[in-house]
């Protein structure tokens, strides 16, 4: 019964998203209130319906409901709870149906906090929005439905989640890089409604800001989490290896990350409308074509979901709607470029200018490792694949470029160049960079590595000319009043400079050993010894396992014990390597069972990697900082505003968000 | 002028997407093999069914035949394992296994339960000939002609799509080229 009034609720949910894309469209091309004021109840409409739907498969997932074809594919009795809920999106249907979830959230959340935006553009953001939410509701519907039955012959047990999503990392994973993914429809939704209202102006860039900034940050996080999890779980000690869907979302990430910066510039000068209006929509395409490459079978990759064709021309088919739609609207109605520069060669404008072209063009290198098998595949050119020495030679030094004009960033003005004073004082910076750049790698390494000094410099470099303008900024006006725009720029900007240690560290002082043990044996790695003490057999919930013993001794003092597992799961005979990790600041110790290799002997895999932490860390701090921009006084000021203005408040959330919005 | 210029990403756009158009026809699972048209490896590897047995390459000619990878651990095998039967019993084609990193008690049970419809079987325990076949995972299937030069690969399971569209034309002009020469 529950499956049925899911599919039920996911047919309503079209059903609202249809009027949705339509009438308000209308009402504001005629100017009419009351077509309008259609809006905001057909998109709580949607998001109730979305909800229920989604329940119902989660609640098919927590009892075990067999009948649901879905569920038996990805779930069984023995599962463990958390994995249950988890395998709700961890194939196709389930994710896709989180994918419109999370849409109708968004758009929700668009609903409610846009209340003292001009009517006409709330109703248009919404309206596009409504449209894509069709493309997906349709495509769960027509191709991939999540609640079809096994009947009559439903089986008695379920099959399995791919043991390799049995992770922590699976639950959250996902969902945030989603959110990043759909959340960039809302600034996509803000350009096309720009673009069709012929408003294209600073009033439309600041509307857009916060949520490019939300969304970036949640696909920083899901990034993030998506390569701690690959490095743990892979069994292989790798943390990023350009694989094709691994690009998919690393693409709108960086071209987000332009757009972050363009739309401050569209804000504060508005210049750059056309090319921030390009961006906004570069940025969703992305993300669909991302959603394109993982579900049509087009491209083999570790993440690839079982796909039939029919999915990925749908797929195609929506994509030539939305990004044809979008490109040809921007070609005819986007301002026409006015090459009059009013700025100086080294003002803020210039250097946020070419922050876009790099980002951009690393982008697009990016799609075009990505796609370059297709495209000579489909040009009869044989199968070919494109590895890890394309893609870090060309993004190696595009990205120290872009480090170096960061430094130059934070003290650069709007429309001027920099005073000589400001020249000497970055001169000091840059000296102090290169100096301690040159020792860490010396003392450190024990010899002078090019790759470390760079890496060093650079990231002292950011961090350097960061800390002065905080501490010039905070005397001036006092630390407490410093707005959170700034400082998650900062934090974001130093989340960067520790992602490039741990990036460069990782790979050149990371020592790497595959070697045959039996009991007693041990080998130095990186200052310590690594002893195999033998293989116990351990059960967990639904595997048997071999557990690895292995004593890690310093000196001569046992400092750890890890116990890597290759793990049998059960249901299904699927076998997986659960590597050991003992984390530390600066380094961690990575172990990993392969293959028995008779007489008790394994081949064990053991990694010493340096600042290998650093890399998430910093991660995790760039999202952070785009969370910390988001929660600045300038967006709450106008929630703030709307409860004195007297607006007819048609339902009570959108008062009580006020008022938190105020208070928080 | 000016207001065609904006039009540029529209046809990047279009001439990309037509290329992903043409991608969906193509099948990335299809691997060409770089032994396709070369001989088989030697091997000398014992039988699965009898340890004291050895087989070698100069077993598996003679006929155009199939040369199929398979495990126990692997779960697409199980699927693939009744449409094997399916195709000695009608095509009369004969099919050799390789029995690849699997333990032999298991594999021998699997044969018993399931049926058996491998002519023989490499016990490949180390994955020895895996490795000189270029073996990407289990199943995968080789057809090799008389003299035992591989002439198709396949990977995955073979259903009856891959043997009307590939395999069977090919061993239909096999056995033609076969009785004329």
């Amino acid at each position: 019964m529950l499956p049925e009034l899911g599919h039920f609720t996911l047919i309503l949910a079209l059903c609202m998203a249809v009027p949705l894309a339509v009438i308000p469209l209308i009402g504001a091309a005629r100017n009419n209130q009351l077509w309008m004021s259609y809006a905001r109840p057909l998109v709580c409409g949607q998001f109730v319906f979305l909800v229920t739907s989604f329940a119902c498969l989660a609640a098919a997932f927590l009892m075990d409901d067999f009948s649901v074809a879905y569920v038996a594919q990805n779930s069984n009795s023995a599962m463990p709870v958390q994995y249950k809920l988890s395998a709700v999106w961890g194939a196709h249907e389930g994710s896709l149906l989180l994918w419109a979830l999370i849409l109708s959230g968004w758009t929700f959340a668009v609903a409610v906090f846009s209340r003292n935006l001009p009517d006409e553009l709330v109703a248009r953001v919404l309206s596009v929005m409504g449209m894509i939410s069709i493309g997906f509701l349709l495509f769960l519907l027509l191709t991939s439905n999540p609640f079809a039955r096994l009947l009559p012959n439903s089986p008695l047990e379920g099959g399995e989640l791919n043991p390799l999503l049995q992770d922590v990392g699976l639950i959250f994973h996902p969902p945030l890089l989603y959110m990043g993914y759909v959340g960039f429809s809302v600034a996509f939704a803000f350009a096309i409604a720009a673009l069709l209202g012929g408003q294209l102006d600073a009033a439309w860039a600041r509307w857009s800001r916060p949520w490019t900034n939300i969304a970036w940050a949640f696909l920083s996080a899901g990034i993030v989490l998506g390569s701690y999890w690959a490095y743990y779980e892979l069994g292989w000690g790798g943390w990023w290896f350009w694989d094709p869907v691994e690009n998919a979302s690393f693409m709108p990430w960086l071209v987000g990350c332009a757009l972050i910066h363009s739309l401050a510039v569209t804000d504060k000068r508005g210049v750059f409308k056309s090319w921030t209006v390009l961006l906004a929509i570069f940025a969703f395409s992305l993300s669909l074509l991302g959603t394109f490459l993982v579900r049509s079978g087009v491209l083999t990759s570790v993440h690839a979901f079982a796909s039939d064709p029919a999915r990925g021309l749908f797929i195609l088919v929506f994509l030539f709607l939305v990004i044809g739609g979008s490109l040809t609207l921007y070609a005819v109605r986007a301002p026409e470029v006015v090459s009059k520069p009013v700025f100086g060669l080294w003002s803020r404008e210039i250097l946020l200018l070419l922050n876009n072209v790099i980002l951009v063009v690393a982008a697009v290198t990016v799609l075009l490792g990505t796609l370059y098998p297709l495209i000579i595949d489909s040009l009869g050119g044989g199968r070919i694949s494109v590895g890890p020495p394309y893609f870090n030679l060309v993004f190696v030094p595009l990205m120290c470029v872009l480090f170096v004009l960061l430094g130059f960033a934070p003290k650069s003005q709007w429309k001027r160049s920099s005073t000589n004073n400001l020249k000497r004082e970055l001169f000091m910076a840059a000296l102090a960079s290169l100096g301690v750049g040159v020792l860490f790698p010396l003392i450190y390494g024990g010899e002078l590595h090019l790759g470390a000094v760079l890496a060093a410099t650079l990231s002292l470099w950011i961090a350097i000319t960061g800390a002065r303008d905080l501490i010039t900024k905070g005397r001036k006006s006092g630390f407490g009043r410093l707005s959170r725009s700034y400082l998650g720029m900062q934090l974001a900007h130093f989340g960067l400079a520790v992602c490039i240690i741990g990036v460069a560290f990782t790979s050149i002082y990371s020592e790497q050993r595959d070697v045959r043990m039996s009991p007693g044996d041990s080998l130095e790695l990186g200052g310590y010894r690594f002893q195999f003490d033998g293989v116990k057999q351990v059960e967990g919930q639904n595997f048997s396992a071999q557990e690895g013993q292995i004593s890690i001794y310093q000196g001569d003092q046992k400092a750890y014990l890890l116990q890597p597992q290759k793990r049998v799961y059960l249901a299904r005979r699927q076998s997986m390597t659960e590597a050991a990790i003992e984390t530390g600041f600066t380094r961690d110790l990575y172990v990993a069972l392969g293959e028995p290799l008779g007489d008790g002997a394994w081949a064990v895999r053991v990694h010493y990697k340096a600042f290998v932490i650093w890399i998430w860390m910093g991660g995790l701090l760039m999202g952070l900082g785009g969370f910390l921009a988001v929660t600045d006084r300038r967006y709450r000021i106008k929630a703030a505003q709307s409860e004195k203005i007297p607006v007819a408040t048609d339902n009570g959330v959108a008062e009580v968000s006020s008022n938190l919005g105020a208070k928080a | 002028m000016k207001r065609l210029k904006l039009f540029v990403p529209l046809i990047i756009f279009i001439a990309l997407g037509s290329l992903l158009l043409k991608g969906l026809e193509l099948d990335p699972n299809e691997m060409p093999s770089a032994l396709i048209d070369k001989s088989l490896p030697e091997f000398r590897l014992p039988s699965l069914e009898n340890p004291e047995a050895m087989l070698g390459r100069k077993d598996l000619l003679g006929q155009v035949a199939l040369v199929n990878v398979w495990a126990t651990w692997c779960p697409s095998c199980r699927v693939e394992h009744p449409y094997l039967l399916q195709i000695t019993e009608q095509e009369k084609i004969p099919i050799y296994g390789i029995d690849y990193k699997d333990v032999r008690e298991d594999a021998q049970q699997w044969l018993r339960k399931l049926g058996n419809p491998y002519v023989a079987n490499v016990f490949d325990e180390q994955g020895k000939l895996g490795i000189d076949l270029g073996v990407f995972g289990a199943p995968e299937t080789y057809l090799i002609d008389q003299k035992g030069v591989i002439r198709y690969k396949h990977i995955g399971v073979v259903d009856d799509q891959v043997w009307l569209k590939h395999l069977k034309p090919l061993v239909e002009q096999l056995r033609a080229e076969a009785s004329q020469g």
